[in-house]
């Protein structure tokens, strides 16, 4: 009763957050919109009881990606005019490609299980950990597609690294590495030197032996 | 070598963060030194240079005598005077203004009187809720200068010697 | 189709609403509601009485006394009314919302960096079964709402149309994006050390005396969590989000009255929970130091028993401890320049912690004693 509740409002909350996530115009909220998203089919693998996933997809989506969206989306100026250009246009394809995509996951989710069917879900006492259980399928019958995964994301990185620093660096920038580890005999010596004595002045000749320190300031 | 190494250990141990810790730790339980305002106050030089006052001689003559050098020598032109003959013929001022919204007390009218009237108290605390609250005129001046004669007096004779 | 229509979404009859099943959930409504406020009073409490705190210690280093006037009934108390004084004053402040802001997100804004920091405390255990949410993802939990809490922040620099309140936002989300890394390897750290997600668990797992604590074999770790912990929350040393002396306030330099002092709650809160969560997985929660090195028989001395033993006084201890941490790094650092906190989270604190993710495996897998025995 609760759990149906709980699961229309954040069901009614994911569809409208998605619906308005590609209808609104400004990019910062269609970019809101999508981290809304993103928490209300959180909210509803909770209720699934896969809490790992759900809060996976917070902490990596929500709490990760969206960030980095939000940055760059922020910073754009975008004419909105010019984008409209041009809708006729691709709108075949665009009906196409989201017909296909539609065709697909009905595939993926047979047609007759679109009944709720929350009753023919396993159920699990509270001690049953479903973090673990994910830990063990992963690392053992899909150990090769999670290391090949693995190994896929690390090529893409080094190859983004890569892409970014072709050329050697142009830019005058510092280096905190070599300003932290700078010394400050690096920087100052201490020289010590005796008092030069003034011509005729003879109240200086009694210190003329005293040694004073005199720092002299190197460029760095 | 041994020395870069000896830089990785220090600034992975994070000791010189520690060092500087030690150093505001120490300052934690050292002596507060707030002096708490209107309870305690610090002590004043007689040089102090606070609110004007405009002094009188034992007899009760007003010391001015509208030389309007101290008009002159304000870099604010915060003083203004006007003056006139009085019967018994002795030259008196008729109006001392002084704007202390334009004032800057560097105490140059002090050290121009010739006759030791204009003078700057020690008085500091006074405040104005109206820019009119903050223009001293004669009548308020020699006020003030009746009222802090005493102290006035005594620290004009402690820094006789330097004058 | 039709059936299934007719059965979930026409509406319900009366009984269907409120069988009697529903009275067991109103009792159990209610008493998570008190736990919440039992949870919630004392934390906001807190979080005014550390603002206080702060302005204490840092006084006192600072060679000053902090405030010491506004007291009750008349007397001063160490000016212990001074944070009440300051919320009054800022709940009669008013709000404004600059013309070109955008009004919806401008108001949001400070809730969605309150909200997180507050509902963290739900997985926090205070005791044994002092916890008002046991969940076994309680670490991923923690580290999921921590991440939330930059939105509010970006929220607000943009919905300012600033452009130092965007800068404030643009350095905050990018200061926090990389500490996050180290923080959540340094949790890893956690997980592989105590083989559970569940935070009571790992509190459990560090029972024995002070060295079974994990800040031992996790010592790394627990600096570098504290450390980006400290990034995390914006505070000083790495406080360039709010810069006052290069962008003014930062992100919130148009907010004022109770909408900046919510900000202002959920950064004292943020600290708040990094101090607890710290205490938590690294110095052993509500176990106590002396475990271990008194004889068992001393803990059951009935008075003095249940304080040196465990319980929850320890962890409100451990948890000052690090509160104070904060604002000794407050008072004593200069503010890093950004390219070094930039290096300081990618360069040094992410390979620190993956190589310490070795070590700490390796101590596991080899059942290293004291710790993993």
């Amino acid at each position: 009763m609760i759990e149906q509740t709980v699961f229309y409002i954040f069901s009614a909350l994911l569809l409208m957050s998605a619906g308005l996530m590609i209808t609104v115009r400004n990019p910062v909220f269609a970019a809101l919109f999508l981290i809304l998203t993103f928490f209300s089919s959180s909210a509803i693998w909770l209720l699934l009881e896969a809490e790992f996933l759900a809060i996976t997809l917070v902490v990596v989506y929500v709490g990760a990606v969206m960030v980095l969206f939000m940055f760059v989306v922020m910073m754009l100026d975008i004419n909105l005019s010019a984008m409209r250009e041009g809708f006729a246009k691709y709108l075949p394809i665009g009906v196409l490609v989201a017909i296909l995509m539609a065709l697909s996951m009905g595939l993926v989710i047979n047609a007759g299980e679109f009944g709720l069917v929350s009753d023919s879900i396993q159920r699990h006492s509270a001690d049953y950990s479903n973090t673990s259980e994910l830990g063990l399928a992963l690392y053992t019958n899909y150990l090769y597609p999670f290391e090949i995964a693995g190994a896929i994301l690390l090529v893409a990185i080094i190859a983004a690294i890569a892409l970014t620093m072709r050329s050697p660096r142009s830019t005058k920038t510092q280096k905190p590495g070599n300003q932290v580890a700078v010394k400050s005999t690096d920087r100052l010596r201490i020289v010590k030197m005796k008092v030069e004595k003034p011509a005729d002045d003879p109240e200086e000749v009694s210190k003329k032996d005293s040694e004073v320190t005199t720092v002299v300031k190197e460029s760095p | 070598m041994i020395k870069s190494t000896a830089r990785y250990i220090k600034s992975l141990f994070l000791l010189e963060l520690i060092k500087g810790l030690r150093v505001t730790g120490r300052y934690l339980f050292k002596k507060k030194i707030t002096v708490q305002y209107p309870e305690e106050k610090t002590p004043q030089s007689q040089r102090f240079r606070g609110l004007h006052a405009l002094r009188r001689y034992a007899n009760g003559e007003e010391r001015c005598i509208a030389c309007k050098l101290c008009e002159a020598v304000c870099p604010a032109c915060a003083i203004t005077i006007e003056s006139e003959e009085r019967e018994d013929g002795s030259r008196r001022t008729t109006r001392y203004d002084i704007d202390l919204s334009k004032c800057i007390y560097c105490g140059f009218c002090e050290e121009s009187c010739p006759v030791d009237s204009i003078v700057e108290t020690r008085i500091f605390e006074y405040h104005g809720e109206k820019r009119s609250d903050l223009l001293m005129t004669k009548q308020m001046l020699l006020e003030v200068g009746d009222q802090a004669e005493e102290q006035i007096a005594k620290d004009r004779a402690e820094e006789a010697p330097y004058r | 189709m039709m059936e299934w229509i007719r059965s979930n979404l026409i509406m319900p009859s009366v009984e269907q609403l409120f069988p009697l099943a529903m009275h067991a959930y109103a009792a159990l409504t209610i008493e998570v509601v008190l736990k919440i406020l039992v949870i919630l009073v004392p934390v906001l409490f807190t979080v005014a009485y550390l603002t206080y705190a702060e302005r204490k210690v840092i006084g006192y280093i600072q060679g000053r006394i902090g405030p010491n006037r506004v007291g009750f009934f008349g007397l001063s108390f160490w000016g212990l009314g001074q944070p009440i004084a300051d919320a009054f004053k800022l709940i009669f402040k008013e709000i404004i919302v600059p013309s070109g802001s955008n009004k919806a997100l401008f108001i949001i804004a400070p809730v969605l960096s309150f909200a997180p920091s507050i509902a963290a405390w739900a997985v926090i255990p205070f005791g044994d079964t002092l916890v008002l949410a046991d969940i076994n993802a309680g670490l991923l939990y923690v580290l999921a709402l921590t991440s939330l809490a930059v939105y509010g922040v970006i929220v607000a620099g943009w919905a300012s149309n600033s452009k130092y309140a965007f800068l404030g936002a643009m350095r905050s989300v990018a200061q926090i994006i990389s500490y996050e890394i180290a923080m959540g390897f340094a949790l890893v750290g956690v997980l592989v050390a105590a083989g559970s997600l569940n935070l009571g668990d790992i509190v459990n797992a560090q029972s024995g005396s002070v060295i079974h604590w994990f800040w031992l074999p996790l010592l790394p770790l627990a600096v570098v969590y504290f450390i980006s912990g400290v990034a995390e929350t914006n505070r000083a040393p790495f406080d360039v989000a709010e810069g006052e002396s290069e962008i003014v306030a930062g992100f919130h330099v148009d907010y004022g009255g109770m909408a900046f002092s919510v900000f202002f709650m959920a950064e004292y809160a943020n600290m708040i929970i990094i101090a607890i969560l710290t205490s938590v997985m690294f110095f052993g929660g509500w176990l106590s130091p002396l475990q271990g090195i008194l004889p068992e028989a001393v803990f059951e001395v009935p008075g003095i028993g249940i304080l040196l033993g465990e319980g929850i006084h320890w962890l409100l201890i451990k948890t000052s401890f690090f509160l104070f941490m904060f604002l000794w790094l407050r008072a004593t650092f200069p503010r890093y320049r950004y390219d070094q906190i930039m290096r300081l989270g990618w360069k040094i604190f992410i390979p620190i912690t993956i190589v310490w993710l070795v070590v700490a495996s390796v101590l596991v897998v080899m059942n290293i004693p004291p710790w993993f025995a």
